[in-house]
């Protein structure tokens, strides 16, 4: 009889790191379908070029590296890295941007570090935060939201064009618009109250569409968090530090108001970045108390960014300046272990 | 309610309780053979009491313990020892080690035993005497001899007296299943313990909530006493004792402490009934509850198993299918280790086999890349950052490993069980552990050899010092004696330096320290110039050969002999050469010459070395009185023994107890060889002697530490 020799455990939990990457894109979804509902099919074709391209290049360098490619494909981890680009990559971006930016991503911010696990930087982010320094017009450059005809367009992107658009094939000429973060970072005269009037971009309570699909990345964020995919304490500090911060800097809707908590946690990319970015274990503090830490920190950078930075948006880069700090947070942030009094570093 | 604490983390894994409870416990009978580890519980292996040959009976002591932390084994049934040889023990190593093989003769019969009436009568002292004679160990899973933990410390008092029903382990179901069917004698033991331990403040039973039917019992057999069943969640690792601890007081035992330390002792259910049954009986542990489980087996059930069953044994009884089996594990799927071999016998730890098949326990499927998702340090039960720890595990980074608490891991498999990348994080904490203890031990290891080296350093540096000296006194003491002989060419004028030499030495003795000799060039005691003036006669007379003349002497008396013995040996070549008849005349003259010459070679050397050896003191000694010189030899005879340190007199000490070591090792062999009456006496001698010489080391070790210091 051949008995398996093995140490304990002996039993495994049902989690698989696939599984987990799948529920993340699965979570995704409601946040894509308002993104596509908004803007159209551009995001979508965004997201169909990078994950094509990112296997094709997680595959190419597993290849090189001499790793088993199935193994790692498997792992779903370069499919997240795409997903996540594809959403925050203007809709029907061109596919030669799509590709510079998963090849970064894949082949320098990942696979050269060692593949999944090993990268300092969130992948998704540092490919992003590149492809807006290098190519700022076409980083910059959003469709017209959607918004029932009000703003005399509704020939939103239908799936052939957005492709079509993407490749640039045909004449399809989408309208674009800025987005509510450019405006109101443009804005110096108007009280918050006028520029809601003023602009047709604005929504309820940020842009229209903005709202939407940003409540979309929260009930997915609430899905993984149900899920047990990650714990509270990040994404909750960042989007507190965000509110805490715009409450601070609101000065009653004045000309000079940075704009309300409302505003800022449902503009831009905050639910993205605070439920699929920041979560990010490999690049994020690993203590619960650092993660703390590590959100409000990335929450106080987004805002200062959004407000007086030269950027509109500042998810990826307060994501991967923090992703610099983590591990020095670690260093201060360990928890104190069962029989210690404190924990050792402060004990020191 | 009482207030119950939770722990950090945990994790919920299938129970699997319930295949192994449909049945009640089953006495799984007599094999036909027990194999009976020496070692069966933490601290020294017992030593056998019996020989092979020996018919045993059922309850009778096998082996004593050796030291205070240890346990003795007793036969669990009657029968023959047909053994003592190494087997495989239960192990995770699957290691072999001393067993008491006993061929069992199916009587079963009991050696005679007694217990106490009433118990409340005798002194703790009594008590524990008891349960340390019958070989009571934790039957929860580590072993540790229960009197030990139960003797306490004055200095230490309990409060709390805590048993552990908690059994967490997914699959085992053996506390559970005496607590159903054995709640009173549970209770009994309790109070039994209770006596010993005298808590202060409470005794408390922790339960998982997933035993209700085994609560039901102890709580209608506790009624009416002070012992309280406590209920918590259920929970993986409640069970373990530093947990359950946290879970019931909301204390934690200190890093490195033990539950003494917060007045807090525990123990397992099994144990509080083996108590009970050796205090109330008088019988020792010679069998246990051991789960047989797992969907390999046909009828999974717990049975009554005598100590030393294979487990082969349990598995034919339970319908075991070794085709469907994937692994065997004792214990549970957490923390059981696997078994290879269905041989291994059953000890007093063992609370279960696990028989599962491929689907219910899979091999583990490759591990993946950590993406520090923090599974495993939120499943931690005490507060660890696995994954930090398995990077630094990986990269052997031994410091950072200490700083994050690595040997506060209670190895509880949590976190390797949460791991969504299937990485084996326990077995890179255990190797861990084991590297750092290994490089702690060779450090302690070359600690020690620095302090000896460093020791004998200083010594041999000392000796060459003083060598050193004495090289230059006699130096001093060979140029002036030249120059006295140089200058004693009359008789006359030796004896003149030598008085002279004489008043400069007296003057400079008075000048020095001695008011005894009032002794000035002027008025010299008679009899001293008298003595002085022979002393300086005999050096004069003797001293006629200087000690250079008579090297020159001896080098020509050897150079001339050299010559003889060439002359010699070409003569005898010659005549062997001619065939002359001679030869063996010349030969005789080559030896005669030969011997010549060694002579005066070894006389010439011998005068070298005494010239090299000459005590500088000699020369002045030689122009002392007697007396004086007596004095002087005593004095610097103290003062030598003065200027030997401490360290050499230790060292001293240690070389000769070595060497009466050696002598008395010599001895014993002999004796041994010869079958003397006298080895017991001269083993126990050497072992004195060793003793006294890990003393005198100590003493050795100790002083060098504080002179370095």
């Amino acid at each position: 009889m051949a008995l398996l020799k093995i140490s304990s455990p002996h039993a495994h939990g049902p989690m698989s790191t696939a599984k987990v990457m799948r529920l993340v894109i699965l979570a995704t979804l409601p946040g894509i379908l308002a993104l596509t509902w908004f803007f159209g099919f551009g995001t979508l074709s965004n997201i169909l070029w990078a994950s094509i391209s990112a296997l094709a290049f997680e595959a190419l360098a597993l290849k090189f590296r001499s790793r088993p490619i199935g193994f790692y494909l498997n792992d779903c981890s370069a499919l997240v890295t795409a997903v996540l680009l594809g959403i925050a990559l203007p809709p029907a971006s061109p596919i030669w941007l799509i590709l510079v930016g998963t090849g970064f991503a894949i082949l320098i911010c990942k696979q050269l570090y060692g593949g999944m696990g090993y990268n300092p930087f969130n992948p998704a982010m540092a490919a992003y935060v590149m492809l807006l320094i290098s190519f700022p017009v076409e980083m910059t450059t959003w469709l017209q939201p959607f918004d029932g005809g009000v703003m005399g367009n509704s020939a939103l992107l239908g799936p052939i064009e957005a492709l079509q658009h993407s490749l640039g094939l045909g004449s399809v000429d989408a309208v674009t618009a800025a987005t509510p973060l450019d405006i109101l970072k443009q804005n110096s005269s108007a009280t918050l109250a006028e520029l809601w009037q003023q602009t047709p971009q604005f929504g309820q309570y940020a842009g229209i569409g903005w709202e939407w699909a940003n409540a979309g990345f929260l009930l997915g964020g609430a899905y993984l968090l149900y899920r047990r995919v990650f714990t509270w304490h990040a994404p909750l500090s960042m989007l507190i530090a965000l509110s805490v911060m715009a409450a601070l800097f609101y000065d009653g809707g004045s000309s000079n108001s940075g704009g309300s908590p409302l505003f800022h946690l449902f503009s831009g990319a905050t639910m993205l970045g605070a439920f699929f970015i920041v979560t990010d274990p490999v690049t994020s503090a690993v203590s619960n108390r650092g993660r703390v830490v590590y959100g409000a920190l990335i929450g106080i950078l987004v805002y200062l960014i959004r407000s007086w930075g030269n950027y509109p948006d500042a998810i990826a880069f307060s994501v991967m300046l923090m992703n610099f700090a983590a591990p020095l947070i670690d260093h201060y942030t360990q928890p104190r272990t069962y029989g210690h009094k404190k924990s050792a570093k402060e004990s020191n | 309610m009482r207030q119950i604490w939770d722990i950090h983390g945990g994790i919920h894994p299938p129970e699997n309780k319930h295949q192994s409870l449909g049945e009640k416990i089953q006495t799984a009978g007599i094999p036909s053979q027990l194999i009976l580890p020496l070692s069966q519980h933490i601290g020294a292996p017992a030593a056998p009491v019996v020989n092979v040959g020996d018919r045993v009976l059922k309850g009778q002591l096998i082996a004593e313990a050796k030291g205070f932390v240890s346990a003795p084994v007793h036969a669990p049934s009657s029968g023959t020892v047909v053994a003592i040889e190494p087997r495989i023990i239960p192990h995770p190593s699957g290691m072999t080690a001393p067993c008491v093989i006993i061929e069992t003769d199916n009587k079963d019969e009991w050696i005679a035993h007694k217990g106490l009436s009433d118990y409340t009568g005798e002194t703790k002292e009594t008590l524990l005497d008891i349960i340390r004679n019958a070989g009571i160990a934790g039957m929860g899973g580590a072993g540790f001899p229960s009197a030990v933990k139960l003797a306490g410390h004055p200095s230490k008092p309990i409060d709390t007296l805590i048993i552990n029903g908690t059994e967490c382990e997914p699959y085992i179901t053996a506390d559970d299943i005496l607590m159903r069917e054995r709640a009173e004698q549970i209770i009994a033991g309790v109070k039994i313990l209770q006596y010993i331990v005298q808590p202060s403040e409470q005794t408390l039973i922790g339960v998982e909530d997933n035993k209700p039917e085994g609560i039901a019992a102890l709580q209608a057999a506790a009624a009416g006493s002070n012992i309280e069943i406590v209920v918590f969640p259920t929970k993986y690792p409640s069970g373990g004792e530093k947990q359950l601890i946290q879970i019931l007081t909301g204390r934690e035992v200190p890093s490195g402490g033990l539950p003494a330390d917060i007045g807090i002792v525990c123990q397992n259910i099994g144990t509080a009934v083996a108590i009970h049954r050796a205090i109330e009986f008088g019988e020792p542990l010679i069998s246990r509850i051991t789960t047989v489980t797992g969907n390999a087996c046909q009828q999974p059930r717990n049975y009554e198993t005598l100590l030393g069953t294979p487990v082969q044994y349990l598995l034919d009884k339970s319908g075991f299918d070794s085709s469907r089996c994937s692994r065997l594990v004792m214990g549970g799927p957490m923390m059981g280790y696997t078994l290879e071999d269905t041989a291994t016998p059953i000890v007093k730890t063992s609370n279960c086999v696990l028989a599962p098949t491929r689907d219910e326990l899979p091999a583990p499927p490759p591990a993946q890349a950590c993406i520090r998702c923090g599974m495993c340090a939120e499943a931690c039960p005490v507060s660890l950052l696995p994954q930090q720890m398995y990077w630094f595990s990986r990269a052997q980074e031994h410091d950072k490993l200490e700083e994050h608490n690595l040997f506060d891991c209670i190895e509880c498999g949590a976190c390797s069980y949460a791991c969504p990348s299937n990485i084996p994080l326990v077995q890179y904490y255990r190797a861990s552990k084991a590297e750092i203890r290994q490089a702690q031990q060779d450090k302690a290891k070359a600690d020690r050899s620095k302090v000896r080296f460093e020791a004998r350093k200083e010594r041999i540096e000392q000796e060459e010092a003083e060598k050193e000296a004495k090289r230059k006194a006699r130096l001093e003491a060979a140029k002036a004696k030249q120059a006295s002989a140089a200058a004693g060419d009359s008789k006359a004028d030796a004896i003149q330096a030598a008085i002279e030499r004489s008043k400069a030495k007296k003057a400079a003795q008075e000048g020095g320290n001695a008011p005894t000799e009032n002794a000035s060039p002027e008025n010299l005691d008679p009899a001293q110039a008298a003595i002085a003036r022979a002393q300086a006669k005999r050096a004069g007379g003797e001293v006629d050969e200087t000690s250079e003349q008579k090297t020159e002497r001896l080098e020509k008396q050897v150079a001339s002999t050299e010559k003889r013995l060439t002359a010699a040996q070409q003569k005898l070549t010659l005549a062997q050469e001619q065939g002359d008849d001679k030869v063996a005349a010349f030969a005789t003259a080559v030896e005669k010459t030969q011997a010549k010459l060694d002579s005066s070679r070894q006389e010439l050397e011998a005068h070298l070395a005494s010239l090299k050896s000459a005590a500088p003191a000699e020369p002045p000694q030689a122009e002392l009185d007697p007396a004086q010189a007596a004095i002087a030899r005593a004095m610097a005879a103290r003062e030598a023994q003065a200027n030997l340190s401490e360290t050499d007199k230790l060292q001293q000490n240690v070389s000769s107890l070595e060497t009466r070591i050696a002598k008395a090792e010599q001895k014993l062999a002999q004796a041994k060889e010869q079958g003397a009456e006298t080895v017991g006496v001269l083993e126990d001698s050497l072992a004195k002697l060793q003793d006294k010489l890990a003393d005198a080391r100590q003493q050795l070790e100790n002083h060098n530490l504080e002179s370095q210091s």
